[in-house]
C-alpha cells in the first residue's frame, strides 16, 4: 500500500515536448512509472518518447485511460492546463511549476472544492511511491520502499530526509512535496489523513518552513486524528520577519508565522519536534523504536 | 512588489475613490511651486519611501506656510529615512507627497489580503484607524473585524453593509464605504494584489470617507500580466545586492553574520542557516541558487555573497537531485579560480555522483574543505570562520 500512487497509475504529461517535460518524463520511465503518454496542443498524433502525443487532456484520457497527470508548463499557463485537467476527469494533477500568480491558484482551489480530484503544487518536486511510481522532480535513486511517510513544503529539504530515512533503512512508504506556495492545492492535512489510514506507513515526517498557518491546521488535526508518531522540523528559525524566503509562502508577517511559534503548537499536539534538520531520519528511528 | 503611497493613490483616483488632493515633487523649488495648485495654505509633506512607520520617524510632517514647507521639504529630500521597520541605513526618500489637509472626525482601517487558510480574499476593517493595525490585532483581535469573499462571486454589498454597522456607521457613510470597498475588491484582482490597506481611512468633519493613505503590494509572480505597475517599481528602495541577485535569478537575502551560505532550493537554504546558528555560527545571508546551479550561476552568487566584507567563511550546501554533482563540482572550483576567493570555502554536494564530486574538490588544491555530511558541512564552516576572527 501507498498512498495517492503506485505501480498501476496512469501518468500523462502536461507540455509532454517541452524541454522539461521531455527531461522529467524520460526520468520517470527510466524509474518505471507507467507513462502513458502527453500533452501538448497543436502536436497531437505524434509520438515523442515512443508514446502518444494529444491536442487536448479530454483525447489523451479517452485514448490512454490515464488517471494522473504532470504539469510542466510555463506559469502564465498553468491555471489554464489544470483546469483543463480537472474537466478531463484526472483523479490526480500534480503541479511542479513554479511562479503562478496567486490568484490564479486562488480561483482553482475554489473551483475543485466539490470535486474529487486531487491538486498537488503549484511549485513542487512532486509525489513518488518507491519503486513503484515517480511523478515529478525528485531524484528516483535516493528513495527506499519503507515505512515512513514524508510531507513537505519544500523540494530539495524533502531530498535530505528521504537521504537520511533511506541511510538509516527505514526506507519511505511515499514522499509528498506540497510545494511552497502560499495556497497550496493539497494541505498537510490532506496528507496526514491519508498517511493515518495507509498501513505501510509506520511514522509521519512532516517538514514545514515559516510563513502561513497549515502547520497550525496540522497540529489541530494531528492532536485529534493522528493515532500514529509524527516527527516534524520546521525551517526558518533564523529568518528574519518581513522578508520572503524564496518560497513565495515563507514569510513572517505581522508576527506570525514564526517557526518558534510552530514548534510549539506541534509540540502540544505531541510531535516528536527536532530543531536540527540533520537529526530528523533519526528521531524517526528512535520514534519507531519506541513504538 | 511595493507601490509607493502616491502611486497607489493615483490608481485610487483611477477608480474614483476619495482620496486628498496632493502633488508630487522631486525638489524644493518644485514643492513651493507646485502648491499654488492646491486650495490650502497648510499642508502635509510625506515622504515616499516603501517601510511604515513614517509619521514616527518624522517622515510625515504638517506644515503652515511656504517657509516651513521649503525647510521640512529640503530636510527630506535626498535624505534617507530611518523607521522602526528598515534597517540602520534607512531609505533614500526621492519624492514627497505634498497633500491638502482635512478635519478628521474618525480613523478607521481598511485592509485586504489572500488569507491562505480559507483561501479567500479577507477584508479586514476597525475602528482602530491610524495607528499600527498589527498591535491591535495582537493587543484586542475582537477589533479587527473580517469579512471573507469567495473569489467566484466577488464581494458582496451586503457584506460591506455588515461591515459598516459593525464600524458604526451612519447611513451616508455607509453608502460610501460600500463603494470603497466593491472598488477596492476590483483593483485587488485587476492588479494582482497581494495586500491592499488603506490606514487610516478617515471620516472627515463634514462626514465625508477619505482615503488618507495607501499601501499596496502587487504579486511577484504576476508581474508578468501587469505591464503598468512594472514600470513603477522603485529600485532605490530595494537592497543592492538583493537586485543584482535578481538579475542572475538568485534569491538572496543580507542578514547579520560572518557564514556565506550558497545552498539550492529554499527549504534546504533555510535549514541550512538553522543548522549553523545551531552550531553556533551566524548566517551573512540567505541565497538560494535555485534549480540550474550551472557555474556561471555559482560564480555571480560567489561574488554576490562576498560583496559583504563581514563573511570570513562560506558553506555551498546543494543537494544535486538529478543533477551530476561532478558538474556542480567543476563548476564551483571554476567559480573559486576566478573569483579569487580568500576565504574558506566548505562544500557539501549530494546525490548523483557526489564521491566524484568530493574527490574533484579534494584534488584541486584551493581552500575547499569537502564536507560529507550536513551536519559536518555546519561544523567545518563554523570553524573555519572562527580561525579567521
Amino acid at each position: 500500500m501507498s498512498i495517492l500512487i503506485d505501480r498501476n497509475t496512469r501518468v500523462i504529461c502536461q507540455g509532454f515536448t517541452g524541454q522539461q517535460g521531455t527531461f522529467h518524463s524520460e526520468q520517470a520511465l527510466a524509474y518505471g512509472t507507467k507513462m502513458v503518454g502527453g500533452v501538448t496542443p497543436g502536436k497531437g498524433g505524434q509520438k515523442h518518447l515512443n508514446l502518444p502525443v494529444f491536442n487536448t487532456v479530454r483525447e489523451a484520457v479517452v485514448g490512454t485511460e490515464a488517471d494522473a497527470s504532470v504539469i510542466y508548463v510555463p506559469a502564465p499557463f498553468c491555471k489554464d492546463s489544470i483546469i483543463e485537467a480537472v474537466d478531463a476527469g484526472i483523479r490526480l494533477i500534480v503541479c511542479i511549476t513554479e511562479g503562478i500568480p496567486v490568484l490564479d491558484m486562488l480561483q482553482v482551489k475554489h473551483y475543485i472544492k466539490d470535486k474529487a480530484v486531487r491538486v498537488m503544487g503549484p511549485n513542487c518536486p512532486g509525489v513518488i511511491t518507491p519503486g513503484e511510481c515517480k511523478i515529478g522532480i525528485m531524484p528516483g535513486n535516493i528513495h527506499q520502499p519503507g515505512k515512513v511517510g514524508i510531507v513537505s513544503r519544500s523540494g530539495t529539504l524533502t531530498y535530505e530526509t528521504v537521504k537520511q530515512t533511506t541511510d538509516l533503512g527505514l526506507g519511505q512508504s511515499t514522499c509528498v512535496g506540497i510545494g511552497g506556495d502560499p495556497i497550496p492545492g493539497t494541505t498537510f492535512v490532506d496528507i496526514l489523513k491519508m498517511f493515518q489510514e495507509d498501513p505501510k506507513t509506520e511514522v509521519i515526517i512532516m517538514v514545514g518552513e515559516i510563513g502561513g498557518s497549515s502547520e497550525e491546521e496540522a497540529a489541530k488535526f494531528i492532536k485529534k486524528r493522528v493515532t500514529k508518531p509524527v516527527v516534524s522540523y520546521i525551517a526558518g528559525v533564523t529568518a528574519p520577519a518581513g522578508k520572503r524566503m524564496g518560497h513565495a509562502g515563507a514569510i513572517i508577517s505581522g508576527g506570525r508565522g514564526t517557526a518558534a511559534e510552530k514548534f510549539k503548537v506541534l509540540e502540544e499536539a505531541g510531535v516528536h519536534t527536532v530543531r536540527s534538520p540533520s537529526e530528523i531520519g533519526e528521531m524517526a528511528l528512535k520514534v519507531l523504536k519506541k513504538s | 512588489m511595493n507601490l509607493h503611497e502616491y502611486q497607489a493613490k493615483q490608481l485610487l483616483i483611477q477608480y474614483e475613490l476619495p482620496v486628498p488632493k496632493g502633488v508630487v515633487v522631486h525638489s524644493v523649488e518644485e514643492a513651493l511651486l507646485s502648491v499654488n495648485s492646491l486650495s490650502t495654505n497648510e499642508w502635509v509633506v510625506k515622504a515616499q519611501v516603501h517601510t511604515g512607520g513614517r509619521g514616527k520617524a518624522g517622515g510625515v510632517k504638517k506644515v503652515n506656510n511656504k517657509e516651513q514647507l521649503a525647510e521640512v521639504a529640503r530636510g527630506l529630500l535626498q535624505s534617507r529615512l530611518v523607521t522602526y521597520q528598515t534597517n540602520e541605513k534607512g531609505l533614500p526618500v526621492n519624492e514627497l507627497l505634498i497633500e491638502e489637509p482635512c478635519e478628521i472626525e474618525r480613523e478607521l482601517y481598511l485592509g485586504a489580503v489572500i488569507d491562505s487558510s480559507g483561501p479567500y480574499i479577507t477584508f479586514m476593517a476597525s475602528t482602530e484607524g491610524g495607528i499600527e493595525i498589527e498591535k491591535v490585532a495582537r493587543a484586542s483581535p475582537q477589533k479587527i473585524l473580517k469579512c471573507q469573499v469567495d473569489p467566484l462571486i466577488g464581494v458582496m454589498p451586503y457584506q460591506c453593509r455588515d461591515l459598516a454597522i459593525a464600524l458604526q456607521l451612519k447611513d451616508s457613510e455607509t453608502k460610501q464605504l460600500t463603494k470603497i470597498i466593491m472598488t477596492l475588491y476590483n483593483m485587488f484582482i485587476e492588479y494582482d494584489l497581494s495586500l491592499l490597506e488603506i490606514n487610516p481611512l478617515v471620516i472627515t468633519k463634514s462626514g465625508n470617507l477619505l482615503c488618507l493613505d495607501a499601501k499596496m503590494n502587487v504579486d511577484d509572480n504576476a508581474l508578468y500580466r501587469q505591464n503598468k505597475l512594472r514600470e513603477l517599481r522603485d529600485t532605490t528602495q530595494e537592497d543592492e545586492r538583493e537586485l543584482l541577485a535578481r538579475k542572475w535569478e538568485l534569491n538572496y537575502i543580507a542578514l547579520e553574520g560572518d557564514i556565506g551560505c550558497m545552498v539550492n532550493g529554499a527549504g534546504l537554504a533555510m535549514a541550512t542557516m538553522d543548522l549553523i546558528k545551531l552550531n553556533g555560527g551566524n548566517p551573512a545571508n540567505f541565497l538560494d541558487v535555485g534549480g540550474g546551479a550551472t557555474g556561471e550561476r555559482v560564480k555571480e552568487a560567489f561574488k554576490i555573497i562576498l560583496s559583504d566584507s563581514h563573511v570570513k567563511a562560506v558553506l555551498v550546501n546543494i543537494f544535486g537531485g538529478i543533477v551530476r554533482c561532478d558538474l556542480i563540482a567543476e563548476g564551483i572550483i571554476q567559480a573559486v579560480n576566478e573569483v579569487g576567493i580568500k576565504v574558506p570555502v566548505v562544500v557539501r554536494l549530494e546525490g548523483n555522483r557526489a564521491t566524484d564530486a568530493g574527490n574533484l574538490l579534494k584534488q584541486s588544491g584551493l581552500n575547499i574543505i569537502a564536507a560529507k555530511t550536513f551536519l559536518d558541512a555546519a561544523i567545518e564552516v563554523v570553524k573555519a570562520a572562527r580561525s579567521l576572527k
